[in-house]
């Protein structure tokens, strides 16, 4: 009899969760069928990989190499990212290329550009893409702007929910403002019924229903192209290539200072308000463990990817990372291990001074992949208690020759493949590159990266 | 009370408290400006040592802001500060992150030079233009995408045409520019940090 997910330890729940990576299923619940048995054997072959890289309890047979695009494959297919997300066929077929042309041992999947035609619908302000703000052939870029005002705080922490559904869906979807119209569902209780009856007044009015109208044809858009992705992501399973990541959530300073406030409103509220910005850091934080481990439960990987902005070196001072960046990104991290959960960390730009305090996590439980940290310091400091990844610099990949790519490659691996617990990544998503020096990353290091 | 210590120290209200009492004994509006750029100053001083950091600047920017808008209106003539030399800066075309950018804004400011700041994505022929118009000799070119390191190599090129090339330095800078993209882009130099750039900005105008 198996256990129930509430009775087992992290351990257990974490092995679940690698089984159901290593052998997954089809949408009918049915093992997935490979297309080739040696697809299949290179699929838990990858899958193993990377368990043995993280958990730092085997050194796996080579050193995992995972090149980690963000448009690239859209430009390395020839098409512009406008068509890529209006065109999604063209879309998956720029991302399945670029998966079988460059061999990764996992793949983030073919959901970057997204549906074009959903952002238009709802009248996205936070961010501009091609044809609304930057150039067909340009990445969407986010717009920083005050989504949330410096006197709301007391509003989010009290209600995340009601608030981000009434005052940020509003500010943030030039199509949703009639949404600020909206009751707290939590007034409809067991009281008088008429007083549950009086809060779906909001629902016959004309801004209200129009809201309503467009998200049901925006969340149309959005499944027609969610399935395409489905059958995206298991063609390319069975063609031998894992999901990298089965969620994503963010460090709660990151989910107010990029999402609500901007950079400049979170960093005036540390000075003006710190005990405000302090109590909703804490309130998202089983917000955000939910966030990830949920969506790694329900897609069968434990990976919880999670791009760190505002604790990068120099972003704010040690003491400002200790009180206001780490101590909720840390519960956080513990939260999704709870879960069974792999927290996948991006620290873009630099970590060196971040590095002691960061180190404070059990062991073989994360992944930091790191931008323009020093490598040698990382793997002297985390070495023992994580895996690291990283740091092949994008501009190499734009505008080097095959010869440096190698010759970095070479030096990373010197510096910190040696006893595992290492990853071949780039440092950030990259857009341009040349191909061939994106192909040199990738074979050079895994001929390189063998553990003999 | 010190006001160049209260800004260089980030302590708002009492920044504040002081501008206001000062003014209504009847303070010469100039001076109290004047002070609290020397504050800025320091601010600068200790980003660049290593001891503030990106927050400290942008409070301390925001502190000037409300310090200016209540001297402002009382000024009556505009004085020309001497200033060390003219930059033009801006966020190149396809890009329109602007937190480095803004850095360097502030550190050229307060080391003295005249910034002129195009904002974010800006195309080469707007570079080019105010480049006549102010005849600066120092153009700062700021991008953090990739895609920024063509439109780096292209605001270039249009100066080049222009016959503007030789009569101005050009510098780069942000998230992923190297010593490789500068070669790249055909610029003078890159610089890694604000310090960076205020270093070669001094350089290139002989105030270093």
């Amino acid at each position: 009899m198996e256990k129930k997910w509430e009775e087992m330890t992290p351990e257990e729940r974490q092995e679940v969760l690698i089984q159901r990576w290593l052998s997954p299923k089809d949408p009918q619940g049915e093992n997935l069928k490979f297309k080739t048995p040696e697809a299949e054997a290179e699929y838990k072959a990858r899958v193993q990989r990377l368990v043995d890289a993280i958990q730092l309890k085997k050194v796996p047979d080579r050193v995992p190499v995972l090149p980690l695009p963000n448009m690239f494959p859209v430009y390395y297919y020839g098409i512009t990212v406008q068509e890529a997300m209006y065109d999604y066929e063209k879309c998956f077929a720029a991302f399945k290329k670029f998966v079988l042309d460059f061999q990764p041992d996992a793949t983030m999947g073919c959901m970057g550009p997204g549906p074009g035609r959903f952002y238009d619908l709802v009248d996205y302000k936070v961010y501009r893409w091609p044809g609304h703000g930057v150039g067909p052939n340009q990445c969407y870029q986010a717009v920083e702007d005050e989504y949330m005002k410096a006197d709301e705080y007391d509003a989010l922490v009290t209600d995340p929910t009601y608030y981000f559904l009434t005052v940020y869906f509003p500010r943030a979807f030039g199509s949703l403002k009639g949404l600020s119209l909206l009751s707290p569902p939590t007034y409809v209780l067991e009281f008088y019924p008429t007083f549950s009856a009086v809060h779906f007044i909001p629902f016959a009015l004309p801004p209200v229903q129009e809201a309503l109208k467009v998200m049901a044809e925006a969340g149309a858009e959005v499944l027609k192209w969610i399935q395409g992705v489905v059958g995206w992501n298991l063609e390319i399973m069975a063609s031998g290539f894992p999901l990298l990541a089965g969620g994503g959530c963010k460090a709660p300073f990151d989910t107010v200072g990029d999402t609500l406030r901007g950079t400049k409103g979170i960093i005036i509220d540390m000075y003006r308000q710190p005990e405000k910005v302090l109590k909703a850091v804490e309130a998202l934080v089983p917000i955000m463990i939910k966030m990830g481990s949920e969506a790694a439960k329900q897609n069968g990987v434990p990976l919880v990817f999670m791009p760190l902005h505002k604790g990068a070196d120099g972003f704010m001072s040690d003491q400002q990372f200790k009180t206001f960046y780490w101590p909720t990104l840390k519960k956080v991290i513990l939260g999704l291990i709870e879960e069974g959960c792999i927290p996948f960390l991006v620290a873009e730009g630099g970590f060196n001074s971040r590095l002691e305090v960061i180190k404070d996590l059990p062991k073989g439980k994360v992944v930091w992949m790191f931008d323009q940290t020093d490598m040698a310091q990382a793997k002297k400091t985390l070495g023992d208690s994580a895996c690291i990844a990283g740091n092949v610099p994008t501009d190499l990949l734009a505008v080097g020759t095959p010869e440096q790519v190698k010759e970095y490659v070479k030096k990373l691996i010197d510096t910190c493949a040696d006893g595992g617990g290492f990853i071949l990544t780039n440092g950030a998503f990259f857009d341009e590159a040349k191909p061939e020096n994106v192909k040199t990353m990738v074979e050079f290091a895994k001929e390189y990266g063998v553990y003999r | 009370m010190d006001l160049v210590e209260a800004i260089a120290d980030l302590r708002e209200e009492e920044a504040l408290k002081i501008v206001k009492d000062r003014l209504s004994a009847g303070e010469d509006p100039l001076k109290i400006l004047e002070e609290a750029r020397q504050g800025l100053e320091i601010v600068g001083n200790r980003f660049a040592s290593g001891e503030y950091f990106i927050p400290d600047l942008i409070y301390s920017g925001e502190i000037m802001k409300q310090i200016t808008e209540i001297v402002k209106p009382l000024i009556s003539q505009t004085t020309q500060v001497k200033k060390l030399g003219k930059v033009v800066i801006g966020t190149v075309a396809g890009d329109i992150h602007d937190i480095g950018k803004n850095i360097v804004v502030f550190m050229l400011e307060v080391n003295g030079f005249e910034v002129y700041d195009l904002g974010v994505d800006v195309p080469p022929e707007r570079f080019v233009e105010k480049i006549k118009e102010t005849g600066a000799p120092i153009l700062g070119l700021s991008g953090f995408l990739t895609l920024a390191f063509d439109s780096m190599k292209r605001t270039i090129e249009a100066l080049k045409e222009a016959g503007l090339r030789d009569k101005v330095k050009v510098m780069i800078g942000g998230g992923q520019v190297t010593d490789e993209v500068r070669k790249y882009t055909g610029a003078d130099a890159y610089g890694k940090d604000a310090m960076a750039a205020v270093s070669l900005a001094k350089a290139w105008v002989g105030a270093s």
